[in-house]
């Protein structure tokens, strides 16, 4: 029993986590229909530059926390103004290309700025935030992962369904002729889709390097498991990147808990055939309304 | 020295003065003066248009499909661009300030919102929210009155405010794109064929409220119509397009009475009795104005 309630802990809080990464991945297609293949590589960057800031620069942890936050959504700009907005007005396929050549790119630079070993932070997070009841221990790495999780996933939330900016993302997402008579811009709500994207990556990506050190080639690769973990919920809905990331991460630490390690890997992409077949459009994905 | 510059400023009044009353006296509010507009560099659409749109009018644009009403709407609204389109020749004046070839951002800031033919609403979002969206001019901030002002020209929407647009009636959607368009606080309000594929009763009830937003709110409206009888009522002015020109225009009472008109668009003869068939001959009288 102790064993089920620490799987189902650990799993959670590695679903959150999933669930965090996956939630810049349906920023990016819930408003611009694109699907950003370089997500792993931006897991990837976040963690770098905290890496930077923290164990190079040697800042305070909150000061290198900002920062992070600060530089990736800067950069989430800077990457849409010189590499996607060009592009506006393509056809998709070429938009998604074009994020396979980011992501590429971006691997190929971190690799060759810091190397391809496994770098680490320093021991930050304080041991007070460790739970223990009973045998259940919860160590301190997944309980500010279900801190930061919620959290942020709250107020994404509460920014897409209730303020205005919100509204004019998904507006643009719906129908961007319209969003445009109206006064919408478009171009601005595609950049701050990018680089919202990479902020919530950068943090992802955080929280995965205190849990498994950081590596380029590991960090980008979990960027693949964004794919289950939003059709699982549906491609565009953030309620259901948020479930569909802890089923994948329940999922993923009960195989690895009960059968087998080498399992775990596998067992998400099995499930999500699954899902595929009986609900095509994801667990909470938008039903296409036609009119008839 | 002071006095001087005490005459200088006398001056400036003066002419601001009277620039201010010359526009008055003009009520110019858009000036569309002998545009072409060119699709993908090789298609051209309209071949030298010109309209006068006076501040706090109707003006109606009448003519049959491809005669260029909706291209002219998107030359005005700055939506040809999203559709490869340009403005070759002439010039577009909104207040005296040339805007052709601008942004649809910059231009629905200053005022003009057009409503798309068709019906365009934001299927996934509420309609509350679809509403909202129109506040996107102004960065969203006040709503919440200009929310009860489109629920009171548009009682029916209210009831159906939490649902989502993609479940709503045609007529229901027509009402929310205009009301969501009234939430930019328009000066001037381009709608695209606002009857299309209304019950009869509800193109009424529709023109009605344009005639009443027209008249409470101030907005100058340009419509685009098939339906002439209706476009005709409630305009002051009106246009007839034909193959990308600009073939009639008078005020709206003159153009009814016109017979080419009633024959064309109004459908009644010119004596108001039923023609013989063979009399009609539409395709030999049909007069080209070209």
């Amino acid at each position: 029993m102790d064993f089920f309630l620490q799987l189902l802990v650990n799993g959670i809080s590695l679903g959150l986590l999933y669930a965090l990464s996956a939630l810049g991945f349906v920023m990016i297609f819930k408003s611009s229909s694109v699907l950003n293949l370089a997500h792993g590589e931006l897991l990837a960057i976040g963690a770098f530059l905290f890496l930077v800031f923290s164990t190079w620069a040697r800042l305070p942890i909150i000061l290198a926390f900002g920062l992070t936050l600060v530089g990736t959504f800067a950069l989430g700009f800077v990457v849409e103004r010189l590499f996607l907005r060009p592009l506006i007005g393509e056809n998709l396929i070429e938009v998604i290309m074009m994020t396979l050549g980011l992501g590429i790119m971006f691997r190929g630079l971190l690799l060759f700025i810091f190397g391809g070993d496994i770098h680490s932070y320093p021991d930050f997070l304080p041991k007070s935030l460790t739970i223990q009841w009973g045998a259940v221990q919860i160590p301190s790495v997944n309980v500010a992962t279900f801190i930061i999780g919620i959290l942020f996933l709250v107020i994404f939330g509460f920014f897409f369904k209730y303020s205005s900016q919100g509204i004019y993302m998904r507006s643009v997402a719906d129908n961007q002729p319209a969003a445009l008579s109206l006064g919408v811009h478009v171009r601005r709500v595609f950049a701050l889709s990018w680089a919202i994207a990479f902020i919530v990556a950068a943090m992802s990506g955080i929280v995965l390097g205190i849990i498994n050190g950081i590596n380029v080639h590991e960090l980008s690769a979990i960027g693949l498991k964004v794919f289950p973990v939003v059709i699982l919920g549906g491609l565009d809905s953030i309620g259901g990147a948020i479930l569909g990331g802890i089923i994948i991460g329940l999922i993923e630490t009960f195989t690895g808990g009960y059968f087998s390690t080498a399992l775990k890997e596998i067992i998400p992409y099995i499930v999500l055939i699954f899902i595929l077949m009986v609900k095509p459009y994801g667990l909470f994905g938008l039903v296409e309304i036609e009119r008839v | 020295m002071e006095s001087c510059a005490f005459q200088l400023q006398v001056v400036a009044v003066f002419i601001l003065i009277s620039t201010e009353f010359l526009t008055m006296e003009n009520n110019i509010k858009l000036l569309v003066n002998n545009i072409s507009v060119v699709y993908s560099d090789v298609i051209q659409v309209l071949k030298g248009v010109s309209l006068i749109i006076r501040a706090g009018q109707i003006v109606s644009l009448l003519g049959s499909n491809g005669a260029g009403k909706t291209t002219t709407l998107r030359a005005i609204s700055g939506l040809l661009k999203p559709e490869n389109g340009k403005v070759t020749e002439g010039s577009v004046e909104y207040d005296g300030k040339p805007i052709q070839n601008s942004s649809p951002e910059e231009i629905t800031r200053k005022g003009i919102i057009q409503v798309l033919e068709g019906r365009q609403e934001f299927k996934y979002l509420t309609v509350e929210e679809n509403l909202r969206v129109g506040t996107a001019t102004r960065w969203g901030k006040p709503f919440k009155e200009d929310l009860e002002l489109v629920y009171r020209y548009f009682p029916a929407l209210q009831a159906r405010r939490k649902s989502l647009a993609g479940y709503c009636s045609g007529g229901e959607l027509q009402m929310l794109v205009i009301g969501r368009a009234l939430m930019a606080h328009p000066e001037l309000l381009l709608l695209d064929e606002p009857s299309l594929g209304l019950a009869p009763l509800l193109v009424k009830e529709i023109f009605q409220i344009i005639r009443r937003i027209n008249q409470e709110q101030g907005t100058t409206l340009m419509v685009v119509e098939q339906n002439a009888n209706m476009a005709l009522q409630i305009a002051h002015y009106g246009y007839v397009m034909e193959n990308g020109k600009v073939v009639m225009e008078s005020t709206a009472d003159e153009l009814r009475e016109n017979p080419d008109i009633k024959e064309f668009y109004l459908g009644t003869a010119a004596s108001g009795a039923l023609k013989s068939y063979k009399d009609v001959k539409s395709y030999k009288r049909r007069k080209r104005w070209l």
